[in-house]
């Protein structure tokens, strides 16, 4: 059956006070995760889908501690992260690690690239300076840089090697979980599948588990095993990769896959086409949260808000009425 | 044969530099009949936004210049205007769609003024009747409770709405060409159908030339009819949608379609990859531009550039490449 998580959300939430006046008074927050549950297996690949502010990425710096959770717990191999001591945490963040979306902003111009990729062996190892200098030669070759560039900076890389200095950084203590935050999405096609490439060979090679939070639909059906997808805050559907794709259990899974262009000209296809746009969330809407965009919405999903029920194995979705089970 | 709305001719354009010319594009040329969308695909660099640009004349803001070429638009020479004179054709018979629609409005004035100020430069219209009109625009590009919208601020609207408001005022003067410039780029995808299936109902009944410029190529596969791949400033393939997607000539486009995670592939498979990047365009390498990245190099492309030229037995379909047959033409 279903193997242990390497890292767990229990209901975890993270609001975002708004706040107003010269008092910094309190009158909302941004409920950017809001009671979600999941789990990302030792070795897999868990893709996190959805639109600009639906808090993937909010969910994404959660799981490593980068902020603070508002509510709920995050497990890394069965412990609480958010308990963990300052020392604890220290260790922590050797296994767990982060690739950023765009490598221009996550790289330090005035550092050359071994003292960046040297960097987290500089913080974390009592290391000499000339094994960090191994180190750093083993990982620009793991990761396809040209080793003799190590005495380059960044702004004389193009996106696709920065964003391999970027992985190279993230691999360097030899972590378990890696957090892609849109790590392909600023890069051109031709370039984007040789990253995707590299990272699914360092999985294998490395036994990495990602989570690989995206927009890029097509993207993530293909590196992923399993697939999540958000909506204003909720997780509203997660699946295996081929099933999700396949058969869409919530009607906003099927909205946002028929909406990606597809580059096979006079292809029909079953398209839904979304009402309006993706409200607030200071003030989502009642019930069901996708209920004003949706079109199968009953008076039930005005009022009450569906709760993740398993369809099928594996599968999860957060619908009173889902597409693929028939009522 | 239908009436060409925009002819480039060899349009070479450059930024001065203390050493000389830095060619972002070098001699592009393709043309847009009336009624027909081109669609420019291309990744960064590789001067689809810069041929854009020198159409509108906007280049020369941007301190590049038209060293050779022309641009002929509907019958009129653009190149050699000044631009007083463009002025009065930008904005009324060629509109622009930029990718940001926030920084394309004036957050200072509300967007039915906006759209207003257009017809009343280039129309000539009394302030109500511009007004009426452009909230009949805003009805036009599907936003609802016009009446009200047209009084807000861009501000008060999202990505989505504002990028109508932007295709609004492109449409208000009833140009002659449209140049969409990744006019959905910065919008999520449900958004973008929203757009896209805005964009081609507009095309369907108004049957304006539109040129639409994308790195997307599902983008290109939904909304063109003619498609230009451009790599390190020249075009390298040009044929219909069809020709380009079901037939590539040119190994390049073969590489971009091939490199697309498809729905229907193996996950988890070994994606096909196009070797090494894009050259800037101050380290361009002789003979095809190509070369260094193609899997089918041979000792001449090394050394002579290869021209745009039609298939045998299709006029239409043009490839700059020396491999008469490419094997394994392909996109899966």
């Amino acid at each position: 059956m279903t193997e242990p998580y390497l890292v767990e959300a229990k209901e975890l939430k993270k609001y975002f006070p708004i706040k107003k006046g010269l008092l910094g008074r309190v009158v909302g927050h941004v409920k950017a995760v809001d009671n979600v549950n999941f789990g990302v297996r030792p070795g897999e690949t868990f893709g996190l889908v959805g639109e600009s502010g639906c808090g993937k990425s909010t969910l994404g710096r959660v799981m490593l501690h980068l902020q603070k959770a508002t509510g709920g717990e995050v497990r890394f191999e069965g412990r609480d992260i958010q308990q963990a001591g300052p020392k604890e945490l220290r260790a922590l963040r050797e296994e767990m690690q982060i690739i950023f979306q765009d490598p221009m902003g996550s790289l330090n111009p005035r550092f050359l690239i071994r003292d960046l990729i040297g960097e987290p062996l500089r913080l974390h190892r009592k290391m000499s300076a000339s094994d960090i200098d191994d180190r750093v030669i083993e990982l620009m070759n793991l990761v396809g840089l040209d080793v003799n560039r190590r005495n380059r900076y960044p702004h004389e890389f193009s996106g696709g090697q920065r964003q391999r200095i970027g992985i190279a950084r993230a691999i360097a203590l030899n972590p378990k979980f890696i957090v892609a935050d849109e790590s392909v999405s600023a890069l051109d096609v031709s370039v984007q599948s040789q990253v995707l490439n590299l990272m699914m060979k360092l999985q294998k090679e490395l036994g990495l588990t990602y989570l690989f939070i995206a927009h890029g639909l097509n993207v993530v059906r293909h590196i992923s095993n399993r697939v999540g997808v958000m909506y204003l805050g909720k997780l509203v559907e997660v699946a295996p990769a081929d099933e999700l794709f396949a058969r869409p259990g919530h009607p906003y899974t099927k909205a946002l896959m028929s909406a990606i262009p597809q580059p096979s000209p006079g292809q029909k296809r079953d398209r839904i086409m979304l009402q309006g746009e993706v409200p607030s969330p200071v003030n989502p809407p009642s019930g069901c949260r996708f209920h004003p965009r949706c079109p199968y919405a009953q008076d039930r999903c005005r009022t009450e808000e569906p709760l993740p029920q398993p369809i099928g194995f594996d599968r999860e979705v957060a619908c009173h009425f889902p597409l693929t089970v028939d009522l | 044969m239908a009436k060409k709305i925009l002819e480039v001719r060899d349009l070479t354009v450059g930024f001065p530099r203390e050493h000389g010319l830095l060619k972002a594009t070098d001699h592009v040329s393709f043309s847009i009949e009336e009624g027909q969308t081109l669609c420019i695909v291309g990744e960064s660099g590789s001067g689809k936004s810069v041929t854009s640009m020198a159409i509108m004349r906007l280049i020369d803001y941007a301190g590049g210049i038209i060293a050779e070429g022309k641009i002929t638009f509907d019958g009129e020479e653009l190149t050699t205007k000044k631009q007083s004179e463009m002025n009065r054709i930008r904005g009324e018979r060629l509109a622009m769609i930029f990718q940001d629609p926030m920084s394309a409005l004036n957050p200072v004035f509300s967007v039915g003024d906006q759209i207003a100020e257009s017809l009343r430069i280039h129309k000539g219209m009394n302030a109500k009747d511009a007004w009426n009109k452009a909230v009949e625009m805003l009805k036009l590009v599907g936003i609802p409770e016009a009446e009200i919208r047209a009084k807000q601020y861009p501000f008060e609207m999202s990505g989505g709405m504002c990028q109508r408001v932007v295709i609004a005022m492109a449409l208000a003067c009833d140009p002659e060409l449209i140049i969409a410039d990744e006019p959905t780029t910065a919008l999520d995808v449900t958004i973008q159908a929203q757009i896209l299936d805005l964009l081609r109902r507009l095309k369907r009944e108004l049957r304006t030339a539109t040129l639409l410029i994308t790195h997307d190529m599902g983008v290109a596969a939904e909304m063109a009819d003619r498609i230009a791949v451009m790599y390190a400033g020249t075009i390298v393939e040009e044929g219909t949608v069809d020709e380009v997607f079901r037939t590539p000539r040119h190994p390049y486009t073969v590489g971009l379609l091939r490199s697309i995670p498809r729905l229907e592939e193996e996950p988890g498979s070994e994606l096909y990859t196009i070797q090494g990047s894009i050259p800037g365009i101050g380290e361009l390498p002789q003979g095809c531009r190509f070369h260094p990245r193609c899997p089918h190099a041979m000792s001449r492309c090394f050394i002579e550039e290869p021209s745009l030229l039609a298939a045998k037995g299709k006029e239409g379909h043009r490839a700059a490449c020396w491999l008469e047959g490419i094997p394994e033409v392909s996109t899966r």
